[in-house]
């Protein structure tokens, strides 16, 4: 009778532990799952496992490429799959599957991580390029640690540090001539210019006259966009929507909101998730943003749509770690001031979006066009990502290098000079030297 | 311009067919139709008949696009920073390009260009068979055959000679400050083709 009791509770309590789990799995909170914190790029969608994971097979590596597929083609990947493909390389392969992502990043083995979440030693480039003295002398004395920590490469992404770059930037000064950013493109517009009297809220909707009158001073009115091109779906007959998501907006600005999407403000909300909130961050945000959630109209104020706030006053109402508190301190934001005072040139100023939103320029056939990026992980980390992209706009190479490879001069928001001096333009103008004697001999 | 472009498509196109009847006949997937044909493609007459594809799609691209183009018309440049410097590809780059792409899509070969002076130091030869095919190839100009094994499998691996067919590609060798050697001749091999079919799983 007893046995019979102790079985008929193990039963039981397994069915109860497995109906945990199972009703867990239903829920959006699967905490429970979760081996070990996510690093830093993936913590905000470490509880969407199915944003990775597929049951019983494990995390497949078109997961990662779904997300960095498209940034690792933009990069010329300097080590693509294909690189180790080759099956000249499957001994090395076996020391090292360098052809999947979760080889070199480890998730949720947060004890692993180093930085840029890498979980491999960071002499790792010495398994292959252990000779690579005998061909560059000048990095007879250098460790393997230091080929990716020092500012002078990065194992995908090398726009701005291959040689021949060095080279043709060598001669640049601190700060260009002329240091301006691309003046921003608008989508085309809608219709003809609008008035507060134009508006088109249903009219037995209460409207507060004040929300009109910021429409009607915004570049949405301007350009013929009416209240029903955001508060109602395309079908005209759809009810009418007080707070339009992103998805509104997305009818216009498709590459903004796709950036937006991707990038650490929305990419919760891509993953299923609830909106990003300062209160899920990891970085130092102010206490009393802690409840806000993250959308397009958080940064760009719904009906307001003022792009000054949104390249700087939404930012610090949110972010306080010391770089973001630095800031208005740092000569940026004088010049910044200047642009909104009037008194700097359009392009002048430098605002928190100018670094972390840039204005990329596109180009086909003879149509050009400047966008602003919104997926800051684009140019976020490995920092020297920024250096083409943001950077060069208004400094020379070799100073943009030293900058971002000071991390105190980071912290303090670029206030004084680096602290410390690359020397890959330097080396690389040494061999050019060095090049020509060798070829006038 | 619109001729070129269509030889190199027809070429390609070409390319494409006569690899998908070789990769068809060696995998033993089509061994029906095989055995109605009475042919039987031998590993090393697969490499052939891609190498025969690789070689002539490599001279088009280096004698009609980049020497033409750059060097007697002038009119673009090639480089190794195509991208940045909005110029047409090297045809090393080319090769490895096609090459990166083939191998994405199957595994039943692949290829690579490979040099005993290799600009790129990761291109010099990094097996046993690879050194004695770049050797063989270099003194006798004729391909070289053998088997090999690496992380346990085992290959057919053929290497063939690769020459300097355009000035384009003395010039780029001799004049590169990273290239070993600067009297690299027009017609003579600069390098090998290495194409490698598994021969088996594991």
């Amino acid at each position: 009778m007893r046995t019979r009791t102790y079985w008929g509770l193990l039963v039981f309590c397994n069915l109860l532990i497995g109906a945990f789990f199972i009703w867990r799995l239903q829920t959006d909170n699967q905490q429970a799952f979760l081996p070990g914190e996510a690093t830093h790029g993936h913590h905000q969608i470490e509880l969407a496992c199915e944003a990775c994971h597929i049951p019983f097979e494990g995390v497949p590596q078109k997961a990662c490429l779904d997300c960095h597929a498209e940034e690792l083609e933009m990069a010329n990947d300097s080590h693509a799959e294909s690189v180790f493909s080759d099956p000249r390389n499957l001994a090395e392969l076996e020391l090292l599957n360098a052809r999947l992502c979760v080889s070199c990043h480890v998730e949720h083995r947060p004890e692993m991580v180093t930085s840029m979440g890498v979980t491999v030693p960071d002499d790792h480039c010495f398994h292959c390029h252990f000779d690579i003295a005998e061909q560059r002398p000048t990095h007879t004395e250098m460790d393997f640690n230091t080929c990716a920590t020092a500012g002078c490469h990065n194992f995908h992404d090398n726009r701005a540090l291959y040689e021949d770059f060095l080279l043709e930037h060598s001669d640049e000064p601190g700060v260009l001539v002329t240091p301006l950013v691309s003046k921003r493109d608008e989508p085309e517009a809608l219709g003809p210019p609008l008035s507060f009297g134009d508006h088109d809220a249903p009219a037995d909707r209460e409207v507060d006259p004040a929300l009109l009158a910021e429409w009607a001073g915004t570049v949405h009115a301007r350009t013929g966009v009416n209240c029903s091109d955001c508060h109602v779906a395309e079908d005209p007959k759809a009810l009418w929507d007080d707070s339009p998501t992103h998805e509104a907006c997305k009818s216009c600005h498709e590459n903004e909101v796709s950036g937006f999407l991707g990038g650490k403000h929305g990419m919760r909300i891509a993953s299923g998730l609830s909106p990003m909130s300062p209160s899920l961050a990891r970085l130092s945000m102010d206490p009393e943003a802690m409840e806000r959630e993250l959308g397009c109209t958080s940064c760009h104020d719904a009906h307001k749509f003022d792009t000054t706030r949104a390249a700087l006053d939404s930012c610090l109402e949110c972010h306080a770690d010391n770089h973001s508190k630095s800031y208005k301190d740092s000569p940026h934001f004088k010049l910044w001031q200047e642009e909104v005072s009037g008194i700097g040139v359009p392009g002048s100023g430098v605002s928190c979006a100018t670094c972390h939103l840039p204005r990329e320029s596109h180009k086909k056939g003879d149509d050009k066009w400047v966008l602003v990026q919104h997926n800051q992980n684009k140019n976020l980390q490995p920092n020297e990502k920024m250096i083409r992209g943001v950077c060069m706009e208004c400094h020379g190479l070799s100073f943009s290098i030293d900058a971002l490879a000071d991390p105190v001069l980071i912290e303090r928001n670029f206030q004084g000079q680096p602290s410390r001096h690359v020397e890959s333009v330097d080396m690389a103008v040494q061999r050019a030297i060095e090049d020509l004697k060798r070829k006038k001999k | 311009m619109m001729i070129m472009a269509r030889t190199v498509c027809a070429l390609t196109l070409g390319g494409f067919f006569l690899t998908a009847l070789a990769i068809g006949c060696g995998s033993g997937g089509g061994s029906g139709d095989n055995q109605e044909s009475g042919t039987i493609f031998t590993p090393r007459m697969m490499a052939d008949a891609l190498y025969a594809v690789i070689e002539s799609d490599r001279t088009v691209y280096t004698r009609e696009v980049v020497d033409r183009l750059q060097d007697e018309e002038k009119v673009i440049k090639a480089s190794e920073h195509w991208k940045d410097d909005k110029a047409l590809p090297l045809p090393a780059q080319m090769f490895r390009m096609g090459a990166k792409m083939a191998s994405d899509k199957t595994n039943v070969f692949s290829y690579s260009l490979l040099s005993l002076w290799p600009i790129n130091k990761q291109n010099a030869p990094k097996t046993e068979v690879e050194k004695q095919g770049l050797e063989a190839v270099a003194e006798r100009q004729k391909p070289f055959y053998a088997k090999e094994t690496l992380g346990g499998k085992t290959f057919f691996t053929a290497v063939y000679p690769d020459a300097a067919v355009a000035p384009a590609c003395i010039n780029c060798h001799n004049n590169h400050k990273d290239s070993p050697r600067s009297d690299f001749k027009l017609g003579k091999t600069m390098g090998g083709v290495v194409i490698r079919i598994p021969l088996s799983q594991r």
